[in-house]
């Protein structure tokens, strides 16, 4: 029986954790761990995915998140029911918890994977590196097996079974399950357009040569409702805040159309926006590698370029 | 306050991967090597801790004997003392990684102990985690801000929906995300006190067990289908055309 984590933030679920259901069905009969009584209106939605049983973990400290204790109730319930695999999206929350299940049960841990099998008593396994630019084919051994599933490898999908059975178990948590205290929640206020959900990104590297420089570029976004992105080396040189880098550490971006202006493209910085529909590069330098990957290329100045676009955009005949 | 850094020295691919031809490793011939960036972070993170609570900073890292070339850097930018923890060079698997990093710090009395939150090469996202479980730290990752105040740290990271803040009394790990600070360039005095420092070597034994790497493999990359707008300011009414097919901006007549 494979047990997977059904990840919630106060009872709104990850749909990361959907996603990882679909890898997990094909390894076998797939039961679902909810942890913490405001998950407790969860089953309804996520019994329609092909899940067998729900097991609910309800506990008194067990209010918001805390890596620690989710992974210690885990543990508990998932000894209970000999379970062959333990699987959680490869999520923030995901990799955490697996990480603080595998030092508990000094198990081996493969994040992010992108392909599962049963070899024998191991797992083959394909997981990500490099934020998805090289992949790594290996043997998972362990009981049981513990595994993240990379976010966008795989597609929620629905697949209603009858009668799914919820179980309630009780776990045993200790205050050291709880040395990692959250104390305060702060929701982000809604300013402009958020670069993780812009239908356009704008996006500036090197070639801008100068903080200012952006000014261009945030002219057009602000016109047709896009952000600002940017890459790493920007970041580096001071010219804009980290929260606006797109790439392997920073955002992954999955906007209609990418402008990269003159950004030449490391894998680091493309893992960031490949999910992007369309791409557009403005590059004075015709072998810059994001060429190649690009839909739209246009061989030129982006200082002249982009405000070219700005003012013809505004020109056109009302 | 005695503050341990865990740091990676890792390739630089630039614009793509090339394997090696069993498929083992990547060719690094032509590629400079730096440190995980989250780790960089890391770095400046613990020497700004330090400049204000005061105390040491000890950076470590487990790989091959030029992995002194990053340990330097660390020292460079500020960093008291390096520990190798040296390696014929093939990659060890998370769980050996922090077997082995946790022996060598046991007995070593550290406050803070600081990582990045996963490397840039294999990104496993657990080293940290698990060196805090042998040593009985509690751990957080994924930290974006850190206060270190009267033996308390308050840590905030980002969700979906803004951020959260966490509450952790000292010893604590912690593994922290770039953007968290801008880490600094090493002075040149720092470097030329850098090269004299010592360095703390030692050959740990590779634990047997552990997930086993079969091969690598480089995803296949689409077709370039790219269409050439142009070389000069008369593309832009192209770009425009595109624009207005993706429906970013309305036609207008």
């Amino acid at each position: 029986m494979i047990l997977g984590l059904i990840e919630h933030d106060r009872g709104v679920l990850n749909k990361a954790s959907l996603e990882m259901l679909t890898l997990a069905r094909k390894l076998g009969t797939v039961e679902a761990v909810i942890i913490g009584k405001e998950g407790m209106a969860l089953p309804q939605a996520v019994s329609q995915y092909g899940i067998s049983k729900i097991h609910l973990i309800v506990h008194e400290r067990l209010g918001d998140y805390t890596a620690a204790a989710w992974a210690s109730s885990l543990d508990q319930v998932a000894s209970d029911l000999a379970a062959e695999a333990i699987l959680a999206a490869g999520s923030e929350r995901g990799n955490e918890v697996m990480a603080h299940l595998a030092a508990r049960l000094n198990l081996p841990l493969a994040t992010n994977c992108v392909k599962v099998e049963s070899q024998g008593s191991d797992y083959l396994i394909n997981r990500i590196r490099w934020g998805g630019s090289l992949v790594e084919e290996a043997r998972l051994p362990g009981h049981p097996k513990l595994l993240s599933v990379a976010l966008y490898a795989f597609t929620a999908e629905a697949c209603p079974t009858e009668n799914v059975a919820i179980v309630e178990h009780k776990v045993k948590l200790i205050d050291k399950d709880f040395r990692v205290r959250m104390t305060e929640r702060v929701e982000s206020e809604g300013k402009g357009v958020s670069l993780a959900t812009a239908r356009v990104v704008v996006s500036g590297g090197r070639g801008v040569g100068t903080a200012e420089g952006f000014e261009k570029l945030e002219a057009l976004a602000e016109l047709i409702d896009g952000a600002v992105g940017c890459s790493r080396v920007v970041t580096n040189q001071g010219w804009r805040p980290h929260s606006d880098q797109v790439g392997q550490t920073g955002t992954r971006v999955a906007p209609d159309l990418y402008i990269a202006c003159g950004i030449s493209g490391a894998i680091q910085h493309w893992v960031g926006c490949k999910a992007a529909k369309k791409i557009l590069v403005i590059n004075t330098d015709p072998d810059a590698p994001i060429i190649q990957k690009a839909d739209y290329a246009v061989i030129a100045d982006l200082h002249e370029i982009v405000p070219a676009i700005t003012a013809a955009i505004k020109a056109r005949p009302v | 306050m005695n503050i341990l850094v865990c740091i990676k020295r890792v390739p630089s691919p630039g614009r793509n991967i090339s394997l090696s031809e069993d498929n083992q490793e990547i060719i690094t011939r032509n590629l400079g090597f730096t440190i995980s960036p989250h780790e960089e972070c890391a770095i400046e993170e613990a020497l700004r801790i330090k400049e204000k609570c005061g105390g040491t900073v000890t950076v470590l890292t487990l790989g091959a004997a030029e992995a002194v070339e990053q340990l330097r850097y660390a020292m460079a930018q500020g960093a008291d003392e390096a520990i190798l923890l040296q390696t014929d060079g093939r990659e060890w698997d998370p769980m050996a990684t922090a077997q082995a990093i946790a022996g060598a710090i046991a007995t070593k009395p550290f406050d803070l102990l600081l990582f990045g939150n996963e490397s840039a090469d294999s990104g496993g996202y657990q080293v940290g985690c698990r060196i805090a479980h042998t040593l009985d730290f509690p751990f957080l990752s994924g930290v974006k801000s850190l206060l270190v105040e009267a033996g308390k740290i308050s840590a905030r990271r980002d969700t979906p929906a803004g951020s959260e803040i966490y509450a952790i009394d000292l010893p604590a790990a912690i593994s922290v995300k770039e953007g968290i600070n801008l880490p600094r360039y090493p002075s040149l005095p720092g470097r030329m006190r850098a090269r004299r420092k010592p360095i703390e070597t030692s050959q740990p034994n590779r634990p047997p067990g552990g997930p086993e790497m079969i091969r690598l493999i480089v995803p296949e990359g689409a077709e370039s289908k790219v269409e050439i707008l142009g070389n000069d300011i008369g593309a832009v009414p192209k770009i425009v055309e595109v624009l207005q097919e993706l429906n970013i901006v309305k036609m207008k007549f």
